[in-house]
């Protein structure tokens, strides 16, 4: 599969005659050399460098291994993550981190070939037992994706369809004010307050990414898991919702995805080195940016690959 | 290899390439051309032959309510009295030069057998006009209503011809006189069938068609979208789904009159319902019309984009909410579009209602689902099939009248698809 071996390039055609060129053995030596190198590189993680554990855990994962069909994606991954504070998960494409990231709130059954095993607690509570049902797991954690993805109804609905399927609201009075509220605490509410009604796919790239944010913590979550959230959109929309991440993080506990290290190194306390499916290094922004313990974890903090 | 040598080599092949471009976008005009030419002869052919059918022949006489004439005897029976006899003696009167009895019998077949129908209906309805006398306009029979819209050839020889050299005489005196009119013909939509062209109608079968579309639109609709949003959202990805899958792709294009056979011997032999009955013919459509509206929603449903499917999701949906909520109301335009033309389809059909019975000649217009009736193409076959000429027209007027609906029905599904459209 991609992530475990580089990518094959079909062999350049030779114009003249139309036949495919046989790489030439220089050509050889170098893929295979390579390869090596990476498999030696995946043998080289052992265990977790740094600190796993953290002070006041809300969220616990311990030994989760995922696979996908035949795939072994994540490889024995220990994390914990505290009550309210910032994690980023950064590394290279492909290195498991999006696909950790819903197992958390349980986004992988919805694929046919996932297969998770391992335990993650929520607050002590198993969230693969039997008796969790996804769908209350999921009022609790929070996700906001990659690409905004608000519904084709008003701004209004968006954010009230949650907390409408959940119940939490007695009347319509109720609902208005979780609306309003949660659409405040997005930075939303002042752009959009005369437009509620109004679709929200009419909105900018950025002012979808805070309905989306807002929808989420219309439900009151206590986990918000964010996969990139700023990848599609313009620096200044991103600005304002690192912002945002700031000022959510003094409620809620935030897992971020990002490939941006700039902007892990900006927005979280904590950060998590991931490579090829097992964690690499767990440690505080700063101590991981200025003295990372690992060798995997300096070469790409380095930029010397990924 | 040199970039002039490519160069070259890439102008050489353009003449071929843009010659090849060139002959496929003359044969695909060509292709076009000829379909609609052969699309142009079809609609004048027809409209030339069936307009016509839309106006009636009426003559119009000198009609003496006379209660001697009605009762002979002293009783007056409005209901059974001899109506007949008031049209005769008013065309007698209108031609008093006529005294042979055979030259009078060709007389009276100038005018319709339902003049003496609209008379009674009239004086049932204001029994005032006893003894009164007035100008009615009475359907001429079918034999002038072809000669006044220029039908009958008067060149052929008399044996050749329905009307003969008399006739002609006292109908160009009729025109003369200024009592040929040519009105709409109200029958064509407010009568039934009948053995008389001129009062011959497709109101019988636009009913029966109506009837059974309900019971169509009612059992297949349902079904139909249930069955696509079961297979695509909530039934395991197994080998039996595959196989599903195979099965309904493939009764979409079983022959239509396989499911007549079906009809016949399920429903009416073994379930034993009425036969030529829209009920019947109704629930048969409906399964020729279900793996249409299977495969139009699994469609519009794989078309909903899983970037949806996800956030409703991950806000805490339960799998029901993310369909019925998210799902189903964006793939809702595309199911409706296909279930029209489905229904487009049903309204056409004709095989399979020939073999439960419905191409039975029916006069009275059907009031319900298990009355006996026909269908609006079966009654298009029926007439086809009489040599009269009167009917030759009307069966080209009733193909216009069906083809109108199928076109309002796709003119429905297609302003349906651009109003809802794709709204993420």
């Amino acid at each position: 599969m991609s992530e475990l071996e580089p990518a094959k390039m079909p062999p350049p055609i030779d114009p003249s005659t139309g036949e495919a060129d046989e790489p030439s053995p220089a050509a050889r030596l170098k893929v295979a050399t390579r390869r090596r190198q990476l498999e030696e590189i995946s043998d080289l993680v052992g265990n977790t460098v740094g600190e796993v554990r953290c002070e006041d855990p809300f969220m616990v994962a311990e030994n989760v291994n995922v696979h996908y069909g035949e795939l072994h994606a994540i490889k024995d991954v220990t994390l914990e993550i505290g009550k309210r504070q910032v994690v980023a998960l950064i590394g290279p494409s492909g290195c498991g981190k999006t696909t950790f990231l819903r197992c958390l709130n349980r986004m992988n059954d919805s694929i046919e070939s996932a297969r998770v095993t391992g335990r993650i607690t929520l607050d002590g509570q198993d969230i693969y037992s039997k008796t969790l049902d996804p769908v209350a797991l999921r009022a609790r954690v929070g996700i906001v994706f990659q690409k905004p993805n608000p519904f084709p109804k008003s701004i209004y609905d968006n954010v009230a369809y949650g907390p409408r399927i959940h119940g939490l609201a007695a009347d319509r009075a109720e609902l208005d004010d979780i609306v309003h509220t949660s659409l405040e605490r997005a930075g939303l509410l002042k752009e959009v307050r005369d437009r509620l009604d109004e679709p929200g796919t009419s909105l900018s790239g950025g002012q979808q990414q805070r309905l989306c944010i807002a929808r989420t913590i219309a439900v009151n979550p206590e986990v918000i898991l964010m996969d990139e959230p700023c990848s599609a959109l313009d620096p200044i929309a991103t600005a304002r919702i690192e912002d945002l991440i700031d000022e959510l993080s003094e409620n809620y506990a935030i897992v971020i995805v990002t490939h941006s290290m700039q902007q892990a190194a900006r927005v979280s306390r904590r950060v998590a080195y991931f490579h090829l499916g097992r964690l690499v290094e767990v440690d505080d922004t700063d101590r991981i940016f200025t003295n990372p313990q690992h060798k995997l974890t300096e070469n790409y903090i380095t930029g010397r690959f990924g | 290899m040199t970039r002039r040598n490519t160069q070259e080599i890439v102008q050489a092949g353009l003449r071929r390439r843009h010659r090849k471009e060139a002959i496929f976008r003359t044969f695909g005009v060509l292709a076009t051309a000829v379909g609609i030419t052969f699309l142009g002869v079809f609609f004048v052919s027809l409209v030339g032959q069936g307009a016509s059918a839309f106006r009636q022949t009426f003559i119009e006489l000198d009609i003496e309510y006379s209660e001697e004439v009605l009762a002979p005897g002293g009783e007056l029976d409005l209901e059974f009295a001899d109506y007949d006899a008031l049209v005769r003696n008013a065309l007698w009167r209108e031609f008093p030069d006529v005294t042979d009895r055979r030259e009078r019998r060709e007389l009276s077949r100038l005018v319709s057998a339902a003049a003496g129908f609209q008379l009674r209906n009239a004086l049932i309805h204001d029994p005032g006009l006893l003894g009164t006398r007035g100008r009615v306009a009475v359907p001429a029979s079918a034999t002038v209503d072809m000669l006044a819209k220029g039908k009958v050839d008067r060149g052929l020889d008399t044996a050749q011809r329905p009307v003969t050299d008399r006739q002609f005489q006292w109908v160009d005196a009729l025109a003369e006189r200024g009592r040929l009119r040519i009105n709409f013909n109200a029958a064509l939509f407010a009568n039934g069938d009948s053995r008389e062209p001129e009062l011959a109608g497709i109101k019988g079968a636009l009913m029966g068609s109506f009837y059974m579309l309900i019971v169509t639109i009612s059992i297949s609709f349902p079904l139909g979208v249930a069955a696509a949003i079961y297979l695509e959202e909530f039934a395991p990805k197994s080998r039996w789904a595959d196989l599903i899958e195979v099965n309904i792709n493939n009764l979409a294009a079983v022959p239509s009159i396989v499911f007549g056979l079906l009809g016949l011997a399920v429903f009416i032999n073994w379930l034993g319902m009425p036969r030529s009955a829209p009920l019947v013919g109704g629930l048969v459509l409906a399964l020729l019309t279900l793996p249409v509206i299977i495969i139009a929603s699994r469609a519009a449903i794989t078309a909903v984009p899983p970037s949806i499917r996800e956030a409703a999701l991950g806000i805490g949906a339960s799998r029901m909410q993310v369909v019925f909520h998210h799902v189903v109301p964006l793939a809702l335009p595309g199911m409706l579009t296909g279930a029209i033309i489905g229904m487009s389809r049903a309204l056409g059909e004709t095989a399979p209602l020939l073999m439960i019975g419905m191409v039975a000649f029916i006069v009275d217009v059907p009031g319900g689902f298990s009355d006996p009736a026909t269908a609006l193409p079966v009654q298009i076959f029926l007439w086809a099939d009489s040599p009269e000429r009167a009917f030759a027209e009307r069966t080209s007027a009733a193909i216009i009248v069906l083809l109108g609906f199928l076109l309002l029905m796709n003119l429905a599904a297609i302003i349906l698809r651009k109003k809802l459209g794709r709204q993420w």
